[in-house]
Order: C-alpha cells, then sequence, then structure tokens
C-alpha cells in the first residue's frame, strides 16, 4: 500500500475539479445563496407552501404539531392513517424522521419493523419539538405527512428504506445527481453519512454509473449483491426540470433538490438542501467544479436561460458523467 | 473585487498591529519575553546618630535628577519620627523629625533604580553660582595664585582649565605649589569642595556633584564619589576630580548636586551615613511599568497594567481566548477536524488550565463516560429536553464532587483543581454526544468526542505557553494580527486535510477522469 501522500493527491484531486467543503462554502454557498431565502429551504413546511404554489409535488401534509399538547391530540387525528412519517421542520441530514408503515393495537409499527408504544412515540415527538434534531437545537415544529410507497425499482438494490435522488442546482441548471440507497448498516436510512450507499447518475442518460459506500467506490449492493450499475431512472427528464424550476422556487443559487420515487404519485419533491455537494462528487467519481464554471461561464456570456426546461436541456446535451 | 477589499483590510490591520508592537518593543523597551530581567540596584542610605534633648531634625539630600537612570521606588523607614518631604531649586531633601529620642538612633532610605531608556545623559538645568572660595593662609594663598595663573596659561576654555587644574592638582610629582595646596583637603570630598573653590576663586561657576558607582557586584557598601560641574555660559561639564576625565560616567547614580551638604542633623555633628548597593535582576515587566509610569503615565493608564493585579490575572486568561479559537480554526477549516460545538473545545482548554493536561483528559473521560451511561439510561425514561439537560447537569456537578472527595481520599491533588470546569459545557458535550451516538452510531460520537479532546488539548498547549500569555497579554495588538489572519482564513477556499483523506479513493484511480473539454462559444 502507498503512503497517503496529501500534496499529490491535492493536485489530482483539483485536476479531477473535485470541490472541497471550504470553496464549496466561500464561493457557491456564500457567494449565491442570499441569507433571507434560508427559511425557504431549511423549514420544510416553507419548502412544501412553496412547491405546492408553484405546482411541484410533494408528500400531502397530515398533520402539523407545534406544541406539547398537540401530541395526545396526535394519536386521535392520525387514527385512520395506517402509515405515515413524522419529520421535524428545521431536521437535516435525515435526523429526527420516523416513518410507521403500520400499527398492531395501541402500538406503531416503525420502517425497520420494530414496534414502538404511545409512549415513546410520544417521546420521540416531543424531543423533536424541544429542538434535539434542528440545527441550532431551537425549538421545532414536526411535519406529518404521507409515506412514500417507493416504486419497486429499486427493491432489488436497497435494504429496507426508502432510497431517494439528489439533484444538486446551481443557478438553475441540473449539475449533478445521485440516488442514495438504504443499506443494513444505515439501518434503512438515506444518509451517506450513516452508512447508505451513494450512487451517481448520468445525467445525458439518467443512467446509474458506479457507486461509493463510506470511501470505498463499489459496483454492488454490499446487501443484496446486486448490480447498482446501469439502472435506469424513471420520469428523467420530468426530474431534471422540476429540480431545475427549483432554482425560481427557493431563490437560492446553489442548492440540492431531494425526490423521492412514489409508487402511484411519481417523482415527489422531499426537501431541499442549501448546503450540498461533497459526497455527491465521490458517488459520480467526477468533481462538480468544471461543471459549475460552465455554468458561471455562461451566465457570464449572458446567455441564462429562464426555461427551466430549456436548462434541463442543456444539462442533458453537457454534463455527462465520465470515467 | 470583495476579495481584494479583504486582503487589503486584513493587511492594514496586520500592519497597524506590527507598528504598535514595535513600538512598544523598541521606543518603551516591553521585554518581548516573560523571563527578560533587567537590572536592579537597591541603593541603601543608613543613617546613625546619638540625639541631644529635645527635638531633633535629620535631613537628607534626595535623589532628584538621575541621568541615565531611573528611580522607580522608595522607601523611608525611621519609626516614631515624622517624614516630610520638600523639594527646592537646589533638590530634594527628606526631614525626619522626632520631639525625643535617646539611645542611638538608626534611619534608612531606600532607592530602587533601573536603568532609564534614554542612556545620554541630560542636560543638568542648576542654576550658575560661584563656590565659596577656600580661606587659605599664606604661603598657601601665594601657592593657590601661581597654581590658578599656571593653568590658566595652559587651558582655552573654562573646560579645559578645569581638567588642567584637576590635572597638575593630582599629579604623581607634584609641583611645590601643588605640594603645598595638596595638604589641606583631607577626604576625596573635601580635594572636591576645595577644587570648586579655587575655580570660585577665578569666577568659573562650578558645582560638587556627589554620586553612587553602580557595579556589578551583589552587593556593595560605600560613600558618594564627588564629581565637580563647570558652567561655560551655556552648559555644565562634568569633571572627575580624580582623573580630569569630562562626562558624566555611565554606571554612576547621581545622588545630589545640591550645595547643602548631603546630611544634616540639627547641632550634631557626629552622624554618620553609610551607603550599601546591592544589585538584583528583576523581572522586566515589573520594572517597566514603573519606568514607564515615569517617562509617560498616560500610557500606563490607558493600557492593561493599570488594573488592579486580580483583574489583570482575568485578562491574561481572557485574552488568550481567541488564541485558543484560532487554533480550533485551524484545526476544523484546514485540518477538518470535527468537535462538538464550536467553541467547545477553547471552553474545555480552559478548564484545562486549572486541573493539568493529563489530570483534565482523564477528568475528561471520566465524567463525559459516566455521564452517558446515566444518559443511556434517562433515555428509557423518557424525560423532556430541558429537564433531561437539568437533570444531567446535576449529575455532572454530583459526579466531579466525587471525583474531588475520591482523588483527596486518595492523596492526590487534581481532582480539588476542578472549580472551573465548565459543568454546563460538560452537559451539553454528554447530551450531543448521546444523541450522536444513537443518530450515527458510537464509531461517529467517539470520533468526535475524541476530536474535541484533541482540539481541546492542542488549544491548552498553546494557550498555555508561557511566552505566548505574556506577548498576548503585554502587546494584545497580537489579536489584531490574529484577527488579521482570521479574516485571510475566512476565504480560504482549498481542500482540508480531511477531505483529501476522505476523497484519496478518487485521486487514486489508474486513470484519473478527464476534465470537461473547455466550453467554447
Amino acid at each position: 500500500m502507498r503512503w497517503f501522500n496529501p500534496i499529490a493527491t491535492a493536485r489530482t484531486l483539483r485536476k479531477i475539479g473535485l470541490m472541497g467543503i471550504g470553496q464549496r462554502n466561500a464561493d457557491y454557498v456564500l457567494m449565491h445563496n442570499p441569507r433571507k431565502f434560508y427559511p425557504r429551504v431549511d423549514d420544510k413546511l416553507i419548502t412544501k407552501k412553496l412547491a405546492l404554489a408553484a405546482g411541484l409535488p410533494v408528500p400531502d401534509l397530515y398533520a402539523v404539531v407545534r406544541e406539547e399538547h398537540e401530541i395526545t391530540e396526535l394519536h386521535r387525528r392520525l387514527q385512520d392513517r395506517e402509515q405515515f412519517v413524522v419529520k421535524p421542520a428545521h431536521g437535516s441530514g435525515g435526523d429526527g424522521i420516523l416513518v410507521i408503515t403500520g400499527r398492531r393495537g395501541e402500538r406503531y409499527r416503525r420502517a425497520n419493523g420494530d414496534l414502538m408504544s404511545r409512549d415513546e412515540f410520544g417521546h420521540h415527538l416531543s424531543n423533536g419539538l424541544s429542538g434535539l434534531f434542528s440545527l441550532g437545537g431551537q425549538p421545532d415544529h414536526l411535519l406529518v405527512e404521507y409515506c412514500v410507497q417507493f416504486d419497486p425499482i429499486f427493491d432489488q438494490v436497497s435494504f429496507r428504506g426508502v432510497p431517494d435522488i439528489r439533484i444538486i442546482v446551481f443557478l438553475g441548471y441540473p449539475v449533478m445527481a445521485m440516488i442514495r440507497l438504504p443499506t443494513r448498516l444505515s439501518d434503512g436510512k438515506a444518509n451517506l453519512h450513516q452508512g447508505a450507499i451513494g450512487v451517481g447518475i448520468d445525467i445525458p442518460s439518467g443512467k446509474t454509473r458506479r457507486g461509493v459506500w463510506g470511501t470505498e467506490l463499489i459496483r454492488e449492493h454490499p446487501d443484496t449483491e446486486h448490480s447498482i450499475v446501469g439502472l435506469e431512472i424513471p420520469h428523467w427528464d420530468h426530474l431534471l426540470s422540476m429540480a431545475a424550476r427549483c432554482h425560481e422556487l427557493s431563490g437560492m443559487g446553489y442548492v440540492g433538490v431531494d425526490f423521492v420515487l412514489d409508487r402511484v404519485r411519481g417523482p415527489l419533491i422531499l426537501e431541499l438542501n442549501a448546503r450540498p455537494g461533497l459526497a455527491i462528487q465521490m458517488a459520480n467519481g467526477n468533481g462538480l467544479l468544471h461543471r459549475l464554471q460552465r455554468v458561471e461561464a455562461l451566465q457570464a456570456r449572458g446567455e441564462w436561460q429562464s426555461d427551466a426546461a430549456a436548462r434541463a436541456r442543456f444539462a442533458r446535451e453537457h454534463f455527462p458523467t465520465r470515467g | 473585487m470583495k476579495k481584494t477589499q479583504l486582503y487589503l483590510l486584513a493587511v492594514i490591520v496586520a500592519s497597524l498591529a506590527a507598528a504598535a508592537i514595535g513600538y512598544k518593543w523598541q521606543v518603551l523597551k516591553f521585554p518581548l519575553q516573560p523571563e527578560a530581567e533587567v537590572e536592579v540596584w537597591t541603593l541603601q542610605a543608613r543613617i546613625e546618630y546619638r540625639p541631644k534633648r529635645g527635638p531633633n531634625t535629620v535631613t537628607l539630600q534626595l535623589p532628584t535628577v538621575t541621568p541615565g537612570f531611573t528611580l522607580v521606588d522608595e522607601k523611608f523607614v525611621a519609626r516614631n519620627y515624622s517624614t516630610l518631604q520638600e523639594t527646592s531649586a537646589e533638590g530634594r531633601d527628606v526631614q525626619w523629625a522626632i520631639r525625643r529620642a535617646s539611645g542611638a538612633q538608626t534611619l534608612y532610605y531606600r532607592a530602587t533604580v533601573v536603568r532609564s531608556a534614554g542612556n545620554e545623559i541630560p542636560d543638568l538645568a542648576f542654576e550658575p553660582h560661584l563656590a565659596t572660595a577656600p580661606v587659605l593662609e599664606e604661603p598657601r594663598a601665594t601657592a593657590a595664585q601661581s597654581l590658578l595663573d599656571a593653568v590658566r596659561d595652559q587651558s582655552a576654555d573654562v573646560v579645559t582649565y578645569a581638567r588642567e587644574l584637576v590635572h597638575r592638582f593630582n599629579e604623581a610629582t607634584p609641583s611645590q605649589d601643588v605640594a603645598i595646596l595638596r595638604e589641606v583637603p583631607q577626604t576625596h570630598g573635601e580635594r572636591a569642595q576645595f577644587l570648586a573653590g579655587l575655580l570660585g576663586q577665578r569666577n568659573i561657576p562650578v558645582r560638587v556633584l556627589y554620586g553612587l558607582p553602580l557595579g556589578t557586584e551583589h552587593l556593595t557598601t560605600g560613600s558618594p564619589k564627588a564629581w565637580l560641574a563647570v558652567y561655560n555660559g551655556e552648559r555644565w561639564a562634568v569633571v572627575d576630580p580624580v582623573s580630569g576625565a569630562e562626562g558624566w560616567p555611565s554606571n554612576v547614580f547621581l545622588w545630589s548636586s545640591g550645595e547643602r551638604p548631603l546630611l544634616r542633623v540639627d547641632g550634631n555633628p557626629n552622624a554618620t551615613m553609610e551607603f550599601s548597593i546591592s544589585r538584583n535582576l528583576a523581572d522586566a515587566m515589573a520594572v517597566a511599568e514603573p519606568r514607564l509610569e515615569v517617562q509617560d503615565a498616560n500610557l500606563v493608564r490607558y493600557s492593561l497594567l493599570s488594573l488592579p493585579l486580580q483583574t489583570q490575572q482575568v485578562y491574561r486568561v481572557l485574552l488568550m481566548i481567541p488564541v485558543g479559537a484560532f487554533i480550533m480554526l485551524l484545526l476544523r477549516n484546514l485540518v477538518g477536524v470535527k468537535t462538538f460545538g464550536t467553541f467547545m473545545p477553547v471552553l474545555i482548554a480552559l478548564a484545562f488550565r486549572d486541573t493539568g493536561i493529563i489530570a483534565g483528559m482523564v477528568l475528561f473521560a471520566l465524567v463525559i463516560g459516566a455521564g452517558l451511561l446515566v444518559r443511556f439510561y434517562m433515555e428509557r425514561l423518557r424525560l423532556l429536553l430541558v429537564p433531561r439537560l437539568t437533570a444531567i447537569l446535576i449529575l455532572v456537578v454530583l459526579l466531579m464532587a466525587l471525583v474531588s472527595v475520591l482523588s483527596n481520599r486518595l492523596g492526590i491533588e487534581v481532582g480539588l483543581s476542578v472549580a472551573l470546569f465548565p459543568m454546563v459545557i460538560m452537559a451539553m458535550t454528554i447530551e450531543r454526544m448521546s444523541v450522536a451516538w444513537e443518530e450515527r452510531g458510537g464509531g461517529t460520537a467517539m470520533r468526535e468526542g475524541v476530536g474535541t479532546l484533541v482540539v481541546a488539548a492542542l488549544a491548552y498547549l498553546v494557550m498555555s505557553w508561557p511566552p505566548l500569555e505574556h506577548l498576548v497579554f503585554v502587546f494584545p495588538e497580537v489579536l489584531l494580527i490574529l484577527f488579521a489572519l482570521t479574516l485571510l482564513l475566512g476565504r480560504y477556499s482549498g481542500y482540508r486535510l480531511m477531505e483529501l483523506f476522505r476523497f484519496r479513493a478518487l485521486a487514486r484511480e489508474a486513470d484519473p477522469i478527464a476534465p470537461d473539454p473547455v466550453a467554447k462559444g
């Protein structure tokens, strides 16, 4: 095994156009994302309302919990729902998301099969209200919404849980995409930090190329052993143009859009993220910088397109995954 | 555009700070190192006399003009005496008075002296006047006249006149005139007085100066030596009454320049005075302050040195916090170490100041570990967030009390110095760590916990480095340089070290992915 040489590594990464966290924050997040629009992406309730107003599909909202006492009421309000998801409005990285897939008497069944008593359920919710899962620890509110019936197309390559698709949109142009597949390690969560797989998607074709698990490059799902290369993402055109529209919706220049594919309703927008873009480069094996600079050059020449569909088309023509 | 503005601001701030530091260091002589030491002399005048009946008054001439030296402190030790200082055109003196005294009396005057910043001797500013000529009998009067005439022929001005006179008077094989005259003065001081009188006969304004040579010996006793100061119409020139050398010697402390005798005890000629000089090395900082106060009081009055000592101690610690924060900035943004909370490591590092690093880390690990166990149990009790945090805080305080008591029983002193260990911070750390444990797994939680400890330890090592602590306290401008560096790092957009490690799989590929062809048209 060769020694890890930081300088040589840095040089190679620079050549690939890999964007580091410092550069992302300094040159893209700080430069293109106005502070005043942050609530639009940080508060999932606002995101949902904006998306609905723009005519973009989102999971139905069943209830909003703002106060401690509403938790007891919630049991009654949800008595007709078999399946639902509770998520903190300001949660990040999938923290605090509770997926209920069924009931057994008084108890709720979680996505991983565990049973949860009403007390435990209430405790989880009150933690969320106190801000345990929110970024700054401020008191939060909770969203109870439709539990996505995910498209069986990914059943072979996910271990429980819901795979989701992330597309990074820069100035309205989709620049990079990946699909995140839950594993046994990630406990059904589609979070790369917790052990989910990220699989890069070639934007022109809408097909997966290869994946990353932790820091390891992979071509098969570690739990199911199925190949994760060459999977075709359904509704790809539609996904790209919806992602492109999130630029206007959020007001953010550099934003990540998370989708899930519902069996019945097709692609739904789950949430927006104001600071995306590190792991996705690993998943694609490609750097973001060259693509971002390309969009910047376009804007500098005054050729920026205001039509979201045209921007999605541009991305399909110009941003193939290489290697 | 914005970046140039940032660089400009950083450069301006940094150069202003550097200039201020340079000024304080070079001109005001603030020491750069804590252990910098300066020579300090303590001059003690011991006066002994037998009192007469009734009231007694003792008058001692005190140093006023002290070329090359600064008087930083003085003390008067005289039990049962009233002490009165008086400053006049002739100089400064102290009067000790007592109504009734019996037995041998001993009085002390003690002055602490350091070399002053400017080594050149300022102009002595005395009123020129003529010394009273000594009353001489024949044949000495004639001998004096002929000596003075001979000196006059061989000199050009007042200064050379005085030097020539001294030279002739001290010749190894004196002329007959000198031989007769040399019989008159008995002591060194009287000889100077005698020479002054001779010069006074020729209308040359002259004074006798008394000074103490300050050597390198640790302790010496001595008596003041006399020098002659002659006035040439414009300025005073100093002449050594033995060697005839011109100029005030740089190692002599000018004690008194008055015409009055050094010591006067009413109607009591038997008083004796003894000087002892001790030389010490003192902390440069302790001396810089009073010296500066003598030179320019405002500079001290508006600096941290003017604060009460306790407040100064607090600022010594406070001023190091930015340094710790800067270390953390480097570790987080350049290396990419993950920690709990933004400034938590710095606060933990502060706590290490009380406990020491090893004990602090053990204590930290112990309390956090025990707290985590309790926290995992409490998870099953379903407490709300704020009550849970409060409960943990209470337990943390009790845990630390327990550690202190136990270590005391075992005879270890470390556990006792935990007073400042930030309990709230620990409670928050436990909470965040347990959440991270549940949400992201034990590995991540441990990694972040260890990261926090490593950053805290490094920050502590830097913050408790005495030269740096001294530098920041004496030159708070250092923090402005740190500020400028922080501004520059604020726009650092290169890779972090950990990032390179994380992405190394990408770089290791045999065939690096070719970048996109450059966009054209």
